[in-house]
């Protein structure tokens, strides 16, 4: 049953028309929360690749022998392992990053891309087909949290990565910062422009 | 010689013509200038006699006092506060205001219709006239000083965020007019309200709604004034007597719904007076009711047809509850000194539910009146 996988498309797809966020419309909640700046949020999409890549071979590896009735809980366990270890290591060398991220790096467990993953690829294929395919919506997830993340900043702080990008002499002559791009609603509009520009550029995206 | 005019390029925007990507422009510049051919055949406002034209039209009229009030308090605050309001003449006070205030409404107009034009020349469709009040009351309900590239930005997202989105006039869940002042109130905080805005170019203080939400009742200005207006506030909400003036017009020509304003008052007058009783603010009904953007908001705002509620009872219920949440705002939520703005955007979110429940309550009851009878 198993067919010849097309690993470019693995990493690819999900990239463009099948992201995580803008197609399936999955872990919103963490893009809104940790895209106030451009680090924290390259640092999540940096912990969401390696979960979910990681994942996605642990499970793949022990799909034939995990019960199917008490599949999630395996899941969940596998996942859980994961997390704990990514935030350890951000505890350990990267201690203000982690203060930042604050509780989102252990709700990355509750981030629907990955038990999505499991559910939909990592259950049916060979173990190394599915760590492509969750670095794959990894990366997408994390190009969206990217974009979001650069914009924030920009325009909400003048910076990016910490560093003023935004001219001193603008300041001066009556620029400000805008003050929506901090709040969250600023990056759900964000992410409805993405989406808004993605099905408009391709339209058998588009749900009737 | 204009129509000739029109007339003679006419042919290049048809199809097949060198500007034919114009069409729609070029004629929505015909129908402004002329009487179109044909009238609205559906829309929001159907169940009206009026063309969707003249109802904007009407609501125009209704704000032109508003605005020439406006113009004048700006000119008046700008030389009151300088001390030099006793050698200025009328015409200068106004001239000075005008200079503030004509900027804006072109920026307001400029950038939306840009940008409605743009759409409608991408989807194909004709412009509409819904830009026409939006653009007159975006600059109203502004900050006098407000930088230019701040309101053009709150605009283009007002169009585009609110709007066109969701398929252009008629179809927006918010109104535009104050999503664009939502836009500003969050995105540059400290131009909108609070204890530094606008008086002057020379000098800023608190606002009287500022002071009110901190309950600071004694630097209220009197009834008075904030009745006839001449108070520092954004440019057209300031004189309730040319609000009042802009009701009747609307009342009269029925372009806006009179249950709707009752209610908003009603309600925030019946809290605000609980409120005063009870001791929780100084703030009395009358202050409450005059301050701010309360009765512009109420007559001009609330009553926009596209995002209030649409049946009868359904406009008592959001008009009563705009008004109470409006003075809630206000008065437990010090960092908001002015709710009306922010419960109008709340209650038209809810318009589409409140007509919803009334519709399918009537339903049933008509229903269970029918059972009896049979069973009689």
């Amino acid at each position: 049953m198993e067919q010849k996988t097309n690993y470019l498309k693995l990493i690819t797809s999900p990239l463009g028309k099948e992201n995580p966020i803008t197609v399936q419309v999955l872990g919103i909640c963490s893009a809104l929360a940790v895209t106030v700046q451009l680090e924290p949020a390259l640092v999540m999409a940096l912990s969401v690749i390696v979960v979910t890549g990681f994942s996605g071979l642990i499970i793949s590896a022990m799909r034939n022998s995990i019960p199917l009735r008490v599949r999630i809980v395996v899941q969940l366990m596998v996942v859980s392992a994961l997390v704990i270890l990514v935030d350890q290591l951000l505890q350990a060398f990267a201690y203000q990053m982690s203060k930042k991220l604050s509780v989102f790096v252990g709700l990355i467990i509750t981030n629907c891309i990955v038990m999505g993953r499991f559910e939909a690829f990592a259950m049916m294929n060979r173990p190394w087909a599915a760590f492509i395919d969750g670095v794959g919506n990894g990366f997408g997830y994390g190009l969206i949290l990217i974009v979001l993340g650069f914009f924030r900043e920009l325009f909400g702080s003048g910076t990016l990565l910490g560093i003023q990008v935004v001219p001193q002499s603008w300041y001066e002559s009556g620029y400000e910062n805008n003050g929506l791009f901090i709040l969250p609603p600023m990056a759900l509009i964000l992410a409805g422009i993405i989406i808004w520009i993605q099905r408009s550029r391709n339209r058998s995206l588009i749900e009737t | 010689m204009l129509k000739n005019f029109l007339n003679n390029i006419k042919p290049k925007f048809e199809k097949g013509g060198r500007f034919s990507f114009l069409h729609f422009t070029f004629e929505a510049f015909e129908s402004f200038l002329y009487v179109p051919g044909k009238v609205t055949s559906q829309g929001a406002h159907i169940r009206d006699p009026l063309d969707m034209k003249r109802a904007m039209s009407m609501v125009i009229i209704a704000l032109v006092p508003c605005a020439l009030f406006g113009m004048y308090n700006v000119g008046y605050q700008h030389f009151s506060v300088k001390g030099l309001l006793a050698e200025q003449g009328f015409w200068d006070i106004f001239i000075f205001g005008l200079s503030k205030i004509v900027p804006l409404f072109v920026v307001s107009y400029v950038v939306g219709l840009g940008i409605e034009f743009a759409f409608a020349e991408i989807r194909k469709h004709e412009v509409n006239e819904g830009f026409l009040v939006s653009g007159f009351l975006i600059p109203l309900i502004s900050p006098p000083d407000i930088p230019l590239w701040m309101l053009a930005l709150a605009t283009a997202f007002a169009v585009i965020i609110g709007k066109e989105i969701f398929g252009g006039t008629g179809m927006n869940i918010w109104n535009p007019a104050l999503l664009a002042r939502a836009f500003m109130f969050f995105a540059y905080p400290h131009k909108m309200s609070g204890d530094d805005v606008w008086v002057s170019d020379a000098i800023s203080g608190p606002t009287p709604l500022a002071n009110a939400s901190q309950n600071v009742v004694d630097l209220l200005p009197e009834a008075n004034d904030l009745f006839w207006g001449l108070i520092p506030g954004s440019v057209g909400e300031t004189s309730k007597f040319c609000i009042l003036l802009g009701a009747v017009v609307l009342l009269w020509t029925r372009v806006a719904s009179f249950r709707t304003m009752f209610a908003v008052i009603f309600g925030g007058g019946l809290l605000a007076f609980i409120l005063n009783v009870c001791g929780v603010t100084d703030v009395t009904v009358s202050q409450q009711l005059l301050m701010g953007g309360f009765m512009f908001g109420a007559v001009f705002m609330a009553t926009d047809p596209v995002t209030s509620a649409n049946t009868g009872t359904g406009r008592w219920i959001y008009g009563f509850l705009t008004g109470i949440i409006a003075v809630v705002i206000r008065v437990f939520n010090p960092a908001y000194p002015e709710g009306m703005m922010l419960s109008i955007l709340l209650m038209n979110t809810f318009a589409p539910l409140i007509d919803y429940v009334v519709v399918e309550s009537n339903i049933r009851k008509r229903k269970r009146r029918n059972e009896i009878k049979q069973r009689v």
